[in-house]
């Protein structure tokens, strides 16, 4: 959730590849200082995560430092600990949907906003990012209270629409980038050899657009599957499993906690690279 | 090619030229934003004016929310908490950001791409994961402590860094410190070396260069950096639940999430949520008046 | 799929009728308020190779693109091989086009490419292949099928954008300025080959360029286009020789332009007075009367220097005599500036047939002549 925020409010997208890339400048600045300072900042920066890792194979119960001794037991607990199970793959369906939503509406947005010009484009740009600029918190409650209304049921469609719904950002951003790439004359060209619209979209605009889509997709996925501000309160009975490790570490640290939010880190890491590596393919390649 | 139309027109034909109408694009994720984000929040807002009676909501239009909102003093104490702490992590996370985002923007040529990866990699793993790790290194037993008593700075461990505000200040410090970097990163990085070498030619030491020049220049990241760090701040619950946890660490988010939870009254919930939303609209406000936000897709 | 292609019999057919292969009936096209062409009409013959010549804006992109269907006119009429285009999209044209960025599709090899269009035909496999083969051949690319267009020069993709045109046999072939991006060489180099792939392909070509250079070489017929109006039609002799508006004098090839009184006609020449250096003989102008004042114009390149003509050509020759105020020195030609006791400056060209310098100097006092068949007369 809060990946695409940093998108939002000064990057120029969220995709990490796609970060702004200027003809960088060297300067002899701030001395080694300055080379200090930064990567003091990127250990604090790594510290919670290194030490979650850290912990993951720690012998103790107790999360105490000094580590005593190292160990797989809580992966092996882990591997048997049904509820988990059941929360990976709550997490993994909700993830794949979610992003497939995201896809539809978000690749349909993209169009209409590279294609066209019309006034509002915006205000639509605006709506379609509002569920990031604002606290998890609000759209986490304002769709419990439509769901309430609506009289649904919290399951994980509740969820789904939910992570659907601030997804699309993620995808509209990198399939309009990706499009804005695009000549105009390439359409104009397979028009111009015979193919009506939908035959060019399919053998000229979608291949080319594809691994944008992808790399969003990868990125809606991972977002889907660390989320847990805005799918506390739309969760039923069955719990993601971000949400099934909040719930018991208000009982209190349990160590195959550690070993759980590994694997999230682990999901995250390579989505990121994965997302990363598509999205520079599109941009030599295509 | 030559000419003008990147976008093929509307032709004065009515005739469409190479792609179908954007509104029959757009209908599908427009109809889909508006009901299931529009429309919830418009709702959200309309609770503030009900009433709860028991189990069930009662819609008759009142302010009682709102007079309780201000008349209790407990809301506004934890409103000014959280407003608080939030500014207080802003400042700091703006003095941890402004090392790395001028390392990355003036100093690193090669690994740029790596860097900044780095840098945005920590939000794509889950606060939750982020958030109670700090209870680890922050207890009694943690790895703080361990490291104070070792380097001999204090003689028994403090236990003041876990369950206070203390606490929950360095977590958000830590969480949120990305989206201080990645928009100061942006606008350093569109920083001519020139002005800096300019302000240096013309006679100013390192800290008047960084106090003149590149602070003021910096503004509209700092801004938008500082929008995100307010905004998450006033909505998070989970830090206070995890980090805070005794009296006097409750943050507004919290307060909300019981009334959305436990204390199952809505309507109090959605009238806390106001004061929120005005307090992030106005940075959002001021945020885009000084060009912080992105100018967005051209067209 | 509608028929790209035109078959041979068709083709003879229109010759034999002399129906022309593009009609444009009183086109205009506005983009909102701003008018882009402006009332024209061109008839484009068969197999011609006719090029829309103006500086940027001109309009001659914009006909360009009406004809191949990107733009839709705003008014009039295109008729293509005797057919009313209407609102037809480019894909229902029997035209193809070869865009200024070459617009190859990145994703796709040279042969992807280059049989996209034959596919869209529905074109059987094997057959495709063949006349990929052939068209690859024509343009000379013979070994880059399985390429991607990323991996081949810039010359080298303009040829794939070529033979991705012409493998599907149009009647009409587009270009787009398209030898824009090449260095000097290789675009005198292709520009021939144009030429001959226009007489062995038979088809029409509409080709445009701001590059006069370029029309000169190329065409059977120009089009010199200026703010959305077509000036002058005719073949590159006819444009340069005879150019009919000051536009088109000035536009192609170097002039001299001095302003005239008009003194007398007698239907064949013009006397004219130039305006305090003397009295000179031009060459009537078409389809007006020569009166008042009017504009001559004369290239560099027609006016001698005095000492370079033997006697008899000189008779009969206007004259003049001013002082030479600067000499440039072009390699294969000479400057030379010579101010006028009127006040006008005259730029001669004189070819460099002798070995060294000019034995003029600046400021001496010159004279130089030229027939007054060189000389044309403006009206403004």
């Amino acid at each position: 959730m809060s990946a695409i925020r940093a998108g939002t409010l000064g990057s120029e997208t969220v995709a990490p590849a796609a970060l702004p890339q200027s003809a960088p400048a060297r300067t002899r600045r701030g001395g080694p200082w300055l080379g200090i300072a930064s990567a003091l900042v990127y250990l604090f920066l790594y510290l919670p995560l290194f030490v979650v890792v850290l912990y993951s194979f720690s012998a103790t119960k107790v999360n105490a430092w000094p580590i005593k001794g190292y160990t797989l037991d809580w992966y092996r607990e882990l591997l048997v600990d049904r509820d988990i199970q059941e929360s990976i793959r709550l997490s993994v369906i909700i993830g794949l949907v979610a992003a497939s939503i995201a896809v539809v509406l978000g690749t349909l947005t993209a169009f209409a906003l590279d294609r066209f010009n019309f006034p509002g484009k915006p205000a639509i740009r605006f709506f379609v990012v509002m569920p990031i600029v604002l606290p998890g918190i609000v759209t986490g409650v304002a769709m419990l209270s439509f769901f309430s209304m609506l009289g649904w049921q919290l399951s994980k469609w509740t969820i789904i629409i939910a992570h659907g719904t601030f997804c699309i950002t993620l995808i509209l951003n990198n399939v309009v980038a990706r499009l804005g790439q695009l000549p105009r004359s390439l359409d104009e060209a397979s028009a111009d050899l015979g193919a009506p619209p939908g035959r060019t979209f399919w053998r000229v605009t979608f291949p080319l657009i594809r691994p944008a889509i992808l790399a969003g997709a990868i990125l809606a996925f991972t977002l889907s599957f660390d989320e847990v501000v805005v799918t506390f309160f739309l969760t039923g009975r069955e719990k993601t499993l971000p949400l099934l490790i909040w719930g018991r570490l208000r009982q209190g640290i349990s160590p195959e906690i550690n070993a759980a939010a590994t694997i999230i880190v682990a999901v995250s890491l390579a989505g990121v690279l994965l997302s990363n590596r598509l999205s520079k393919q599109a941009a030599i390649g295509g | 090619m030559a000419t003008a139309t990147a976008v093929p027109t509307l032709d004065t034909r009515g005739e469409a030229r190479l792609n179908p109408s954007p509104f029959a694009l757009l209908v599908t994720p427009m109809a889909w934003i508006s009901v299931f984000y529009l429309v919830p929040l418009g709702l959200l807002l309309l609770h503030a004016f009900w009433s709860v009676d028991y189990l069930t909501i009662d819609r008759t239009p009142t302010l009682d929310n709102l007079r309780t909102v201000a008349g209790n003093p407990l809301y506004p104490t934890v409103l000014l908490r959280t407003f608080l702490i939030a500014a207080a992590v802003t400042l700091t996370d703006v003095v941890l950001a402004f090392p790395i985002a001028f390392f990355i923007a003036k100093r690193a040529t090669r690994h740029r791409e790596l860097l900044l990866m780095l840098v945005v990699f920590p939000l794509w793993s889950s606060y939750l994961v982020r958030a109670f790790a700090w209870k680890t290194i922050l207890g009694t037993n943690g790895i703080l402590n361990s490291f104070l008593l070792a380097s001999g700075i204090v003689s028994e461990p403090v236990s003041a860094f876990l369950y206070s505000k203390t606490g929950m200040y360095i977590t958000y410090c830590q969480v949120w410190l990305p989206f201080m970097i990645l928009p100061l990163y942006t606008i350093l990085d569109r920083l001519p070396n020139s002005l800096l070498e300019a302000a240096s030619d013309l006679g100013g030491n390192a800290w008047q260069t960084f106090r003149r020049v590149i602070l003021p220049l910096s503004m509209p990241g700092l801004l938008a950096g500082s929008l995100s760090v307010f905004s998450l701040t006033m909505g998070d619950y989970i830090t206070p639940s995890l980090i805070g946890g005794s009296a006097g660490t409750e943050l507004i988010g919290g307060i909300v999430a019981d009334q959305f939870g436990m204390a199952n009254n809505w309507p109090l919930g959605a009238a806390l949520i106001l004061p929120v939303l005005a307090i992030i609209s106005v940075f959002l406000l001021l945020a885009n008046k000084a060009g912080a936000l992105g100018r967005g897709e051209a067209g | 799929m509608a028929q790209l292609a035109v078959s041979e019999s068709a083709w003879s057919e229109a010759r034999l009728l002399g129906r022309p292969s593009i009609e444009l009936r009183d086109v205009s096209k506005y983009f909102g308020d701003v008018q882009a062409v402006n009332g024209i009409s061109l008839d484009v013959r068969q197999g011609e190779f006719l090029t829309l010549l103006g500086p940027s804006g001109c309009g001659k992109t914009t006909t360009l693109r009406m004809i191949g269907g990107f733009e839709l006119p705003s008014s009039g009429e295109i008729l293509i091989e005797g057919e009313a285009m209407g609102d037809r999209p480019p894909y229902r044209r029997p035209v193809n086009t070869v865009f200024q960025n070459y617009a190859l599709f990145p994703h796709m090899t040279v042969a992807q490419n280059v049989s996209y269009g034959l596919e869209m035909a529905g074109v059987p496999k094997v057959e495709r292949q063949k006349r990929v083969q052939d068209a690859l051949a024509m343009v000379r690319l013979p070994h880059v099928e399985r390429r991607k267009p990323a991996e081949l020069s810039g010359g080298q993709q303009q040829r794939v954008a070529l033979a991705r045109a012409l493998v599907n046999r149009p009647a009409v072939l587009l270009l787009d300025e398209p030898l824009g991006a090449l260095d000097l060489k290789l675009r005198k180099a292709m520009q021939l080959e144009l030429k001959q792939l226009n007489r062995e392909v038979g088809a029409t070509f509409v080709y445009v360029t701001h590059d006069q250079e370029e029309a000169l070489t190329m065409s059977d017929r120009i089009a010199v286009m200026n703010e959305g109006r077509i000036l002058q039609l005719g073949t590159p002799g006819e444009i340069y020789e005879r150019p009919r508006t000051r536009f088109v004098a000035d536009f192609i090839g170097q002039t001299n332009f001095l302003e005239v009184d008009v003194d007398g006609w007698d239907g064949i020449t013009v006397d004219v007075d130039l305006r305090g250096s003397g009295r000179l003989r031009a060459r009537a102008p078409e389809g007006i009367q020569p009166q008042g004042r009017m504009t001559l114009a004369v290239r560099p390149e027609k006016i001698s220097l005095l000492g370079d003509l033997p006697g008899s050509e000189v008779a009969g020759s206007n004259g003049l005599t001013g002082r030479l105020d600067e000499i440039v020195y072009v390699g294969t030609h000479t400057q030379y500036l010579i101010r006028l006791p009127g006040g006008q400056v005259l730029t001669v060209y004189r070819q460099n047939r002798a070995v060294g310098e000019s034995e003029h100097t600046a400021g001496e006092s010159l004279s130089v002549v030229f027939n007054p068949q060189s000389a044309a007369l403006l009206a403004d």
